[in-house]
């Protein structure tokens, strides 16, 4: 099951925890993958830890010309683009009446516009190959929302809009367009939380804990897995009870 | 103009699966050659790759048939 030898996938934010997570996934069920980030050191040190059919492919999602560039640059260190996890994601959290439009702006971009460019410029080897699958991942709070988050939330609410109207356009040419909803997840970002405020998260989930990068990577795998063919426009919600949606 | 006509049924035969004696001139890709909606995407896409030319939205909408594809791209290239 979820032999993956053969395809190529792009993932971005590979180098933060769930995208490295997917990466060593994807890689380890025989895909060749392109990391994609903006931070150079750890995605050479992901590709070193990988070894062979691992490409390093740095890229700022907030700069239009970069992000239609990476598509190009994937198929042109793989050969094909099979797969493209959209996994990479920025907060500039505030509550609403504070926020400024750069603050909105800048989350749109990186985590709703960036993702549809990225779509967009993979479709085309997908339509040939009528093979393809797209993993955008989304949040718990795109359907919960979360205060102080409303350009996070309404970003990661319009990927899966977004997922499954795309979803409805490729479905006859064997492509796939789903969403994995993430709750929370154990990643350095957390890691500085104090005890007292892990243990308030804790408390909100039916888990009774926070979820870790691998338990999001397997969900990722299966929708990029042949198996997952008639599994399409589809939101895998990963997290622990939190929120049944 | 032949050679546009050989190109731009090449890529229809590729695209369409179907056979060149259907390819006539006024023949519709929609309803003579089986064409879908993002079937005549993909082929305005590929007849601006092979021809090196922009095939603007409401252009696109009027090339119904191989006819029009040829038209189009004869007074376009």
């Amino acid at each position: 099951m979820f032999d993956l030898t053969g395809k190529s996938a792009l993932i971005t934010g590979a180098s933060g925890g769930i995208g490295a997570a997917i990466a060593r996934a994807l890689h380890g069920a025989g895909a060749t993958v392109a990391l994609s980030g903006t931070r150079e050191a750890p995605l050479q040190a992901l590709a070193a830890e990988l070894g062979a059919r691992a490409h390093v492919l740095p890229c700022n999602l907030s700069d239009p010309a970069s992000v239609e560039a990476l598509p190009k640059a994937a198929i042109e260190a793989m050969g094909s683009l099979d797969i493209l996890v959209n996994n990479a994601g920025i907060t500039r959290d505030t509550l609403m009446m504070r926020m400024s439009d750069d603050q909105w702006a800048d989350v749109l971009d990186v985590n709703l516009t960036a993702a549809m460019r990225l779509m967009r410029g993979s479709l085309r080897g997908m339509m040939k190959a009528r093979w393809g699958r797209i993993v955008n991942i989304s949040s718990v709070v795109g359907a919960t929302g979360n205060p102080g988050q409303a350009n996070y939330v309404a970003a990661k609410a319009g990927l899966v809009g977004l997922s499954k109207a795309l979803a409805q356009e490729v479905a006859s040419r064997g492509i796939t367009v789903n969403c994995v909803a993430p709750g929370f997840i154990a990643t350095p970002m957390t890691e500085v939380l104090t005890e007292a405020q892990q243990e308030a998260i804790n408390q909100r989930i039916p888990a009774g804990r926070m979820g870790t990068p691998e338990e999001i990577a397997a969900g990722v795998l299966y929708l990029a897995s042949a198996e997952a063919s008639y599994v399409t426009g589809a939101v895998l919600h990963i997290n622990g009870g939190m929120a049944m949606v | 103009m032949s050679d546009i006509a050989d190109r731009v049924k090449k890529i229809v035969v590729e695209h369409l699966g179907v056979d060149e004696g259907k390819i006539t001139e006024g023949a519709s890709f929609i309803d003579d050659l089986g064409a879908d909606s993002l079937d005549t995407v993909e082929l305005v896409m590929a007849f601006e790759e092979e021809f090196g030319i922009e095939i603007p939205d409401d252009a696109a909408e009027n090339i119904q048939t191989f006819g029009d594809a040829v038209k189009f791209i004869s007074e376009a290239a």
